[in-house]
């Protein structure tokens, strides 16, 4: 038999190879602001249990390098992620000295670079799989499962952003729910204005190039400066307008954030329901004219459903740039996970950067799978209707 | 010369070209004819190397086509295209200088040779050379692209469904100046067509495609005549034969002594438009004029008519 | 709207952005009025001049670095030798999109520290994207009968990369540019708060002072520069792209 090597295996050998040898698997701090000291994988982990890590990782990462079959290798990927993620907890309880309170444990560089080779693997053998979109939520369903059930079970309670979150508890998911509102709020608003205005826009050439052309210059301005802007004029309102203040409008907080994400998010939305409409074929239009319908009833029975998936594709770009960008909120006293970011950018305490961080991360990714799932299931269903 | 031997192309477990042989003579038009699927496009571009052949060999003028690196091989054979293939950012004058500006020539000769063909194609060099191909009309950017396969003065020129995106009107005229250039340069050419009209029209010899195998491989008249089998029976159309045979005739070859009313009709059209002529207008005869318009006889219905019965 | 009408609104916006950041004292009656407390009108912990032109370099440096990495990315996938990593490469490139940018600054910090090198790793893997993705469209969406043409012309494949596809995708490569510097623009602002030097540093002391004056013109000149450059990259992709005879996505 000859061995053939997988060109992607290469890489991810080599990066493990590096990561599993030569960098570090965690970071040891005597307390949260203090700079680090670097343990290796026998360093961190218990003498029984780091030799085990090890060939985990090097018999995972021989499966990648050779050519293997598919469900081999998504088992090698599987099983060398979920080992990781329950090891990194057992080097936090093995490092921190007894009842000592202060030291700090978090993953460093070799063990961020297994956790990113073997996702590369997992991601080649997903996308080698061409999975359906359901199959695609199921998988990110269970791994959400999986990271909860870690959470909850206890066992990354030694690692600093747990720690971090530990002290902030309460506020963690105030923000964090105040994150969402932000995001899916916004995102509500510019679709119920948007999408009107994209059809309007639609119907009235002479409209199209101005509105388009206002919400394009609307996106260069930086975030930050659009959320201060707002500041004036929202104050203005609060203070001028009877009843204003008592709905939450106030100068600075959510009611700027959320008006700036809005104003950000109705670019996608008109823009693609403008290019959905456009992109209806003028057959289509021309046999439902044809028929007798309506005007209207063409904007709902022909124009409006084919044009869907183009519009649902604006929306995901909305909601994932709204997640995002929400953590700018932050800044001017919106909230969100952002407060978490530049606290610890604040105090240069990275793993309260990560804190805010990497629910962000976690939630874009999630809405962006969600939704593009969605996108093709409608897109496909729509073929199947016309094939 | 080109000598197809034993060629053969599988993809996976499917053939698309069976056990092909045939000899193309110089100077001469082959025409392939096939439906779709039949494995003609295969075959041809096999000639080039665009497809490497799973078995068999191919010479050009007795050398063995892979004796070359693919590439060179390629510059010293013209390819024309269904739909051109114009490359979009480049200008008239830039795509048919594109092989001579790959194979080095310098820029005199390769203004000289483009500013003939331009002007061969009757686009004029001044006015045409600089603008887009996008600029151009559908039958000019045909011609552009035929241009541009000859650019390099290659003796072979292999060309797939040429005319295919052309309305009839266009067709006719571009497969006439074809058939001049060809006469002019000498120039062996392959080509791929459905059309079993345009392949009796331009073929010295038409090989007939079907399933990867060369069903037929003969003069126009022959497979007129004598259709190999039901396929090339179908494809020649039973009703079309004796229109098609007239079609390859002149009318010069068909004139009789005497006189007749009314228009001439010139000694170069085809017996088929002559026969057209006199059942439309009703008239037994019509005169026939030379080159030099002077008269050389007529043609009569009842004379035709005989030629265009099968042959013995 | 008459046709010299935007030129005129360009040249305006031109003259306006520069005559404000070389003398920006000229402008104090106007921003005055924004201010409370007497607080000055005009940024004056640095030259706004010294600002925009550091704002831009880190913007420039980071372009131009991704729009290397990205097309050579693009073309290693899309030849016969990297084809494998085609799949996996628009995957990365769709998991990739869902970083917000601020993220993507917050976590480059630890790596590399405070100051212009987190801010220009964010740029540069934040500005990535949009090239990576526009030149893997224009790359593999190519006619294919001009590839056919340029392969039957005896063109080698490094002849038909320069001559044919990447002048052929020159336009859908420049449009990802263009939107990669829009963002960058934006998101330099953001590098401020890990102590880049950019335009943000106006916006952020405007934001700490609740000097709305400073918000003002730190936002409006990078709105305007972003205008500008998104403007004036349309053009040269429009350009390219009329000579083909293609319609622009615009």
């Amino acid at each position: 038999m000859t061995l053939r090597f997988d060109k992607l295996g290469v890489v991810i050998a080599a990066i493990v190879a590096y990561a599993a040898f030569f960098a570090s698997f965690a970071t040891f701090r005597a307390n949260r602001i203090v700079p680090g000291e670097a343990r290796s994988i026998f360093e961190a982990l218990p003498p029984t249990i780091g030799p085990l890590l090890l060939a985990i990782v090097v018999v995972a990462a021989i499966i990648a390098l050779l050519k293997t079959p598919l469900v081999l290798r998504l088992a090698a990927s599987v099983v060398a992620l979920v080992a990781l993620a329950i090891l990194i907890g057992v080097a936090g309880t093995f490092l921190t000295p007894a009842g000592n309170t202060f030291a700090r444990i978090s993953p460093a560089s070799g063990f961020w670079l297994l956790i990113f080779a073997f996702t590369l693997l997992l991601a080649d053998v997903l996308t080698r799989l061409n999975l359906s979109p359901l199959a695609r939520v199921g998988v990110l369903v269970i791994a959400a499962l999986a990271i909860g059930l870690l959470l909850i079970s206890g066992r990354w309670d030694s690692l600093s952003i747990l720690k971090e979150y530990g002290n902030r508890a309460d506020s963690f998911w105030a923000e964090g729910s105040k994150h969402v509102t932000l995001a899916l709020g916004s995102l509500a608003a510019a679709v119920i204005v948007g999408l009107p205005l994209g059809i309007l826009c639609h119907r009235v050439e002479r409209l199209r190039a101005g509105v388009l052309n206002v919400l394009n210059i609307v996106q260069t301005i930086p975030s930050i400066a659009l959320f201060g802007l707002l500041i004036a004029p929202l104050g203005w309102v609060a203070a001028h307008v009877p009843g204003a203040a008592a709905l939450g409008i106030r100068g600075i907080g959510t009611a700027p954030a959320f008006v700036a994400l809005f104003l950000y998010s109705l670019l996608p939305v008109v823009a693609n329901t403008v290019v959905g409409l456009a992109g209806v074929p003028r057959a289509a239009n021309d046999a439902a004219r044809g028929m007798g319908m309506t005007d209207r009833q063409r904007l709902f029975g022909v124009e409006f459903p084919l044009a869907f998936p183009v519009i649902l594709t604006g929306i995901r770009i909305v909601l994932v740039q709204n997640i995002g960008l929400a953590t700018i909120a932050a800044l001017i006293g919106g909230g969100g996970f952002g407060v978490f970011v530049f606290q610890g950018v604040g105090q240069t305490a990275m793993d309260l950067v990560l804190l805010g961080a990497v629910p962000t991360v976690a939630l874009a990714f999630a809405a962006a799978i969600i939704l593009d799932a969605v996108i093709e299931m409608t897109a496909t269903k729509r073929r199947v209707e016309t094939a | 010369m080109i000598e197809i031997e034993g060629i053969t192309k599988r993809y996976d477990a499917t053939t698309v070209v069976d056990d092909v042989s045939m000899v193309i003579e110089p100077r001469t038009v082959c025409v392939i004819v096939g439906t779709s699927g039949s494995g003609k496009t295969t075959l041809l571009r096999m000639i080039n190397r665009l497809v490497e052949p799973t078995a068999g060999v191919i010479k050009l003028d007795g050398n063995d086509n892979r004796s070359l690196p693919g590439y060179e091989l390629r510059r010293s054979i013209g390819y024309a295209i269904q739909g051109h293939g114009l490359f979009p950012h480049r200008t008239v004058a830039q795509n048919i200088a594109t092989v001579p500006v790959l194979l080095g020539w310098d820029k005199d000769r390769i203004k000289a040779r483009v500013d003939e063909l331009m002007t061969l194609y009757q686009l004029d060099p001044q006015a045409y050379g600089p603008r887009y191909p996008h600029e151009l009309s559908g039958g000019q950017q045909q011609r552009v692209g035929v241009a541009r396969a000859l650019a390099a003065e290659p003796n072979v020129l292999l060309m797939d469904e040429p005319f295919g995106a052309l309305d009839p009107i266009i067709r006719t005229k571009a497969q006439e100046d074809l058939l001049a250039i060809q006469k002019r340069f000498g120039t062996t050419i392959i080509l791929v067509t459905h059309d079993m009209e345009e392949a009796v029209h331009m073929g010295d010899k038409i090989a007939v495609m079907d399933a990867g195998k060369l069903v037929q491989y003969a003069k126009p008249e022959e497979i007129l005549a004598r259709p190999a089998s039901a396929f090339v029976e179908t494809l020649v159309g039973a009703s079309e034969k004796p229109f098609r045979l007239l079609s390859l005739g002149r009318v010069r070859d068909a004139v009789e002594k005497g006189t007749a009313e009314g228009e001439a009709i010139p000694g170069d059209a085809s017996q088929r438009d002559a026969l057209a002529e006199l059942l439309w207008s009703g008239r037994p005869a019509l005169p026939v004029k030379g080159d030099d318009g002077k008269p050389l006889g007529r043609v009569t219905v009842d004379g035709l008519v005989k030629r265009a019965a099968r042959p013995a | 709207m008459k046709a010299w009408l935007p030129s005129l609104l360009r040249l305006a916006l031109v003259v306006l952005l520069i005559a404000f950041v070389t003398n920006p004292g000229w402008f104090e009656p106007l921003l005055k009025p924004l201010t409370e407390n007497n607080a000055p009108a005009i940024y004056n912990q640095g030259s706004l001049l010294t600002l925009t032109l550091l704002h831009l370099r880190t913007v420039l440096i980071a372009t131009v670095a991704a729009t290397i990495v990205a097309v050579a990315l693009a073309i290693l996938v899309t030849r016969p030798a990297g084809a494998e990593f085609l799949p996996l490469s628009r995957s990365l490139v769709n998991i990739g999109q869902t970083f917000p940018p601020v993220a993507v600054l917050a976590l480059a910090v630890p790596a590399v520290g405070f100051g212009e090198k987190p801010t220009l790793i964010a740029l540069f893997l934040y500005g990535l994207l949009p090239i990576f993705e526009n030149a893997l469209t224009g790359l593999t969406t190519l006619p294919g009968n001009v590839m056919e043409a340029a392969r039957g012309a005896g063109m080698t494949g490094w002849q038909r990369l320069i001559k044919v596809e990447l002048p052929l995708s020159a336009p859908i490569i420049l449009g990802g540019i263009r939107l990669s510097v829009v963002i960058s623009l934006a998101t330099a602002t953001i590098g401020s708060t890990v102590a880049a030097k950019t335009l943000g540093e106006v916006i952020i002391a405007g934001l700490l002072s609740n000097n709305l004056a400073f918000v003002l013109q730190g936002g409006l000149i990078v709105a305007a520069l972003a205008v500008l450059i998104y403007d004036g990259l349309s053009a040269i992709e429009r350009y390219t792209a009329r000579r083909m005879g293609q319609e622009t996505g615009e």
